[in-house]
């Protein structure tokens, strides 16, 4: 029997063999006319699967955020509609033609933006604590960004399907495995938030919270907390954002007040944050380096640099290193043990970068969720 | 929100009438097959068409199958989360699943053992060994 299939395609004189011969003509013409179409029906095919899937990943963190509000803010009415609106919230950044001062204009729309995101969750939810109510607003704000994944990838497969373009559907195609991933970071977050629990991104805030506890803390700025700490001799103005709700503060704000307070008469600042990993690098690596380790949009970063450069004053920067879905999950263990390494880190940086009387700032930066002080 | 704008699932005309195409032809086949086989006329043909018919049949089968919806995986997975309490005085350790309102530094009860606050000392998912 195999002799004979190899007969017809090799091509025999029977009919059998013209008929597959001709049949294999035709999918090779069809291909050269139609392959990138089948292509582009493939490809199609695969961003539906990943667009259905991502849909009910946002139905389920829109779900859990209703019921969060419910549950916690006892509100009077069904919270649905309102929490819909949230989630189609947007914010316009300012115009960049010319730069100069961008970065005041971008902190005030930030600020008007948290003022009224916090005014929506009280609206929403107001039988929530300060601690809940900030946790609620990250719950939405998770929501609001699997709601706004979704509705990315859906407008490029609806282009794509209009235009029937390979090439507007390749692009959303290729990134698909790195947008989901994502997605499913934001659903981990978006738990993590509605029940309080310490994420990831929260590695520097509890390095802080561990050297500042036994001492007395004041707020300094907007949701940011410092206690003066001794440390091996030198006086170290330890701050975070204010816990335990979902809060990541305004780090820039703490420590150019410090500055200000203390007349430029600070030694060292070391900066502690979450860093990104890149594969292959193990979670909870820590490292260490020169820079404002801070993350976000950039105008804690800008305020930061601005406020040390006038004075000189060195920074040092500790990572913890992690990936997104880490960063936004629970803390994962790796994380957690990792904070006993920094601050022998940080101890050790003190004994080699200063001396004993010196003033220091240690700023541990990332959302506070779940972390008190 | 609404979800009336999500893209339905239905298989194409053309996709059909493909495997409607296939069917008919696999079964011609099948029936040339045996009647050969039956009339013990052109072996090596019947055998050729035999095998056509049920590669066509398995390629329908499989076309089939991917018509059908795929069940969707479980959305997010729950990681365990863990809360550890500690006595500063004795250094009594409770570990207990992750409970709402738990926050690292909170203090919460007593001490079983000298009636010392507790305080929550450590909260984290332990990640599976797939995540490593």
């Amino acid at each position: 029997m195999i002799t004979e299939v190899a007969g017809l395609l090799t091509g025999g004189g029977d009919i059998v063999s013209v008929i597959i011969q001709f049949a294999i003509s035709a999918i090779f013409v069809l291909f050269l006319f139609y392959g990138q179409r089948f292509q582009t029906r493939i490809m199609l095919r695969e961003v539906e699967s990943h667009l259905r899937r991502l849909n009910l990943i946002r139905d389920d963190g829109r779900k859990m955020a209703i019921e969060t509000i419910k549950e916690i803010g006892k509100p009077k009415g069904n919270p649905a509609e309102r929490v819909d609106q949230f989630l189609e919230y947007i914010a316009i950044t300012p115009q960049s033609m010319d730069p100069s001062g961008i970065v005041w204009k971008l902190e005030h729309v930030l600020d008007v933006r948290d003022v009224r995101f916090k005014d929506e969750v009280k609206l929403m939810a107001p039988e929530a604590d300060e601690t809940q109510l900030n946790n609620l607003e990250n719950t939405l704000e998770a929501a609001m960004a699997l709601n706004m994944i979704y509705k990315v990838i859906r407008h490029f497969y609806l282009l794509g399907k209009k235009t029937n373009s390979l090439y507007v559907i390749m692009q959303i195609q290729m990134v698909l495995p790195i947008i989901m991933k994502q997605a499913e970071a934001y659903a981990h977050a978006l738990r993590a938030f509605a029940s309080g629990q310490p994420i990831g991104d929260g590695a520097g805030a509890l390095v802080a919270a561990k050297l500042m506890q036994g001492y007395e803390t004041k707020e300094i700025a907007k949701d940011v907390v410092a206690a003066t700490v001794p440390i091996d001799g030198r006086t170290a103005y330890v701050l975070k954002a204010k816990g335990p709700g979902g809060n990541v503060g305004k780090p820039g704000d703490g420590i150019r007040k410090i500055i200000e307070e203390k007349k430029g008469n600070i030694s060292t600042i070391i900066m502690i944050d979450a860093a990104l990993k890149l594969e292959g690098e193990a979670p909870g690596e820590v490292a260490e380096g020169v820079g404002a380790a801070i993350g976000g949009p950039g105008v804690e970063q800008f305020k930061i640099e601005d406020a040390i450069v006038k004075h000189k004053i060195p920074v040092n920067a500790i990572i913890v290193k992690e990936d997104l879905g880490d960063a936004v999950s629970p803390m994962r263990k790796e994380v957690f043990d990792a904070v006993d390494p920094v601050i022998k880190r940080i101890k050790r940086l003190l004994l080699e970068r200063t001396k004993k009387g010196d003033n220091v700032i240690i700023a541990g930066i990332g959302n506070t969720i779940g972390i008190g002080q | 929100m609404t979800t009336k704008d999500e893209p339905a699932r239905r298989v194409s005309s053309f996709y059909l009438a493909i495997i409607l195409v296939i069917f008919i032809l696999s079964l011609s086949a099948l029936y040339i097959a045996f009647e050969n086989i039956i009339n013990q006329s052109d072996p090596g043909s019947s055998y050729s068409f035999l095998a056509v018919g049920f590669f066509g049949l398995a390629l329908l089968g499989y076309m089939l199958l991917q018509t059908r919806p795929k069940p969707m995986r479980a959305i997010v997975e729950t990681p365990r989360v863990i809360t550890t309490l500690e006595c500063p005085k004795c250094d009594f350790k409770n570990i207990r699943d992750f409970q709402r309102g738990d926050y690292i530094f909170k203090e919460t009860g007593p001490c079983q053992k000298c009636d010392e606050t507790m305080k929550i000392t450590a909260i984290y998912r332990e990640a599976k060994k797939k995540e490593q």
